[in-house]
């Protein structure tokens, strides 16, 4: 079926079957590589967009739910080459090693910001309890969300 | 794994998504958050031929305060619930129980409604139906019905919802008062889900318990109230030693689950320690706000 999704500010129309998952939309379709698709159980977080301005799972949402509405995706975030604060914040503080989670982690930590939650440090890690890291031991994540939830607010 | 093909509808209205069911009988999956029904779409558990997607049903996704209750569109997710200002305002534990289900992006997407009918044994929501008295709004063929809580969680993954009909939403009597509440579970780490959870609405009145509603969940094929234990805490005292024997039989009386993540002595005894837990921090809630 046809649907229009905006991607990152662009209206893509497409004709996809049904049960294309939005993470393939994204990678396979649209070419967006930057979402990584980690457990495809909606347990690691690798593969998390921002819809409507909402973090969830790319994995486990269908494109065709996403009809109209405004997607988010990492390749989404710099502005005119300059990094969003959250990903200057994760190079800064080091929030990455193999850099895997990091497109899901940053989008994660992005709604955390934009929605109030990034309060302090347990409320942090709480808020990013759906993203899994390998490297990091995440103490890095956690103060480059801090320190980005800082200067935004 | 990619799903099986299907095909994807999604009405404009409440009488077309029943109709769509009832043409189509068990052959349709309906779709809300799609957290429980995509994953098993991908593990080709489901294979429906067609998926009623209720996206376009805007009012399904309300919570609404109306008089004495609240009522919440079964489309709402878990996060809506957890901040929506009415429920928080009436009926806490809707708040505290949302607050503690997957993680953000779970709770971002997935909803109340799709939960439940879902009837997952280790789910949080039916917890806290249980122990508020919820009662289940139907939408079918046959018009509306409403079903209580406690006859909604029938099986495993099996709720009192028909083929062909939807759960439209779910009434809330706030609570009697003053009140207290708690929700604890002990979370399997990977899932989130509860290896034991229990929610626990109380009535006070000065020094002992008027009336005690428990749910308990991820212990049995569905979630259940302890009535023992129940009966044991209305008009007992607040002390931690009466609340701990009154609930110490949460597991009786029902067949415990068994899994590679707990034995069933070690569920029972989860219950009744989440339980009395439950208990012990509603009650010291209730008396923090009083002071």
């Amino acid at each position: 079926m046809e649907i229009t999704v905006s991607v990152n500010g662009k209206p893509e129309r497409r004709d996809v079957e049904p049960r294309l998952l939005l993470c393939y939309f994204l990678r396979d379709v649209l070419g967006l590589t930057g979402t990584h698709v980690g457990c495809e159980t909606s347990l690691c977080g690798a593969c998390t967009v921002l819809v409507d301005g909402k973090a969830v799972k790319s994995c486990t949402r269908l494109a065709v739910q996403c009809d109209g509405q405004e997607v988010t995706t990492i390749e989404g975030l710099a502005r005119n080459g300059e990094l969003h604060p959250m990903q200057a914040a994760f190079r800064e503080h080091h929030g990455l090693q193999c850099g895997f989670c990091t497109p899901g982690m940053i989008l994660a930590a992005v709604d955390l910001v934009d929605s109030g939650e990034a309060r302090d440090e347990t409320a942090v890690r709480h808020g990013l309890e759906g993203n899994l890291c390998r490297c990091t031991g995440y103490q890095n994540i956690v103060t480059a969300v801090l320190e980005a939830a800082g200067s935004s607010s | 794994m990619i799903p099986t093909s299907f095909d994807y509808v999604a009405p404009e209205s409440l009488d077309e998504a029943v109709a769509l069911l009832q043409k189509h009988g068990d052959d349709a999956k309906v779709l809300t958050g799609g957290q429980s029904l995509i994953p098993l779409l991908r593990l080709r558990l489901a294979r429906p031929g067609v998926v009623v997607d209720l996206r376009k049903l805007s009012d399904l996704g309300r919570i609404e305060s109306a008089g004495e209750a609240l009522e919440i569109g079964a489309a709402a997710t878990h996060a809506e619930v957890m901040n929506s200002a009415a429920a928080l305002e009436k009926c806490p534990l809707l708040s505290e129980t949302a607050g503690e289900i997957g993680d953000v992006q779970v709770r971002n997407t997935g909803t109340i409604g799709g939960s439940l009918v879902h009837a997952d044994p280790a789910a949080d929501w039916p917890a806290a139906m249980l122990a508020l008295g919820a009662t289940m709004v139907l939408s079918g063929p046959q018009g509306e019905r409403a079903v209580a809580a406690e006859d909604f969680f029938v099986g495993l993954l099996e709720s009192a919802a028909q083929p062909g009909e939807i759960l439209t939403g779910i009434r809330v009597t706030v609570p009697r008062q003053p009140a207290a509440r708690a929700y604890r579970k002990l979370a399997q780490s990977a899932s989130g889900f509860a290896l034991a959870g229990a929610a626990v609405q109380l009535a006070l009145d000065g020094d002992t318990i008027a009336e005690a509603r428990i749910g308990i969940t991820g212990v049995a094929e569905h979630a259940y109230r302890p009535r023992e234990v129940e009966a044991a805490l209305t008009g007992g005292a607040l002390d931690a030693s009466s609340v701990e024997t009154a609930c110490a039989s949460a597991a009786e009386g029902v067949e415990v689950l068994e899994d590679i993540h707990a034995g069933a002595a070690y569920r029972g005894h989860l219950a009744s320690v989440l339980t009395k837990r439950a208990v012990l921090a509603a009650i010291e809630r209730a008396h923090g706000h009083a002071s």
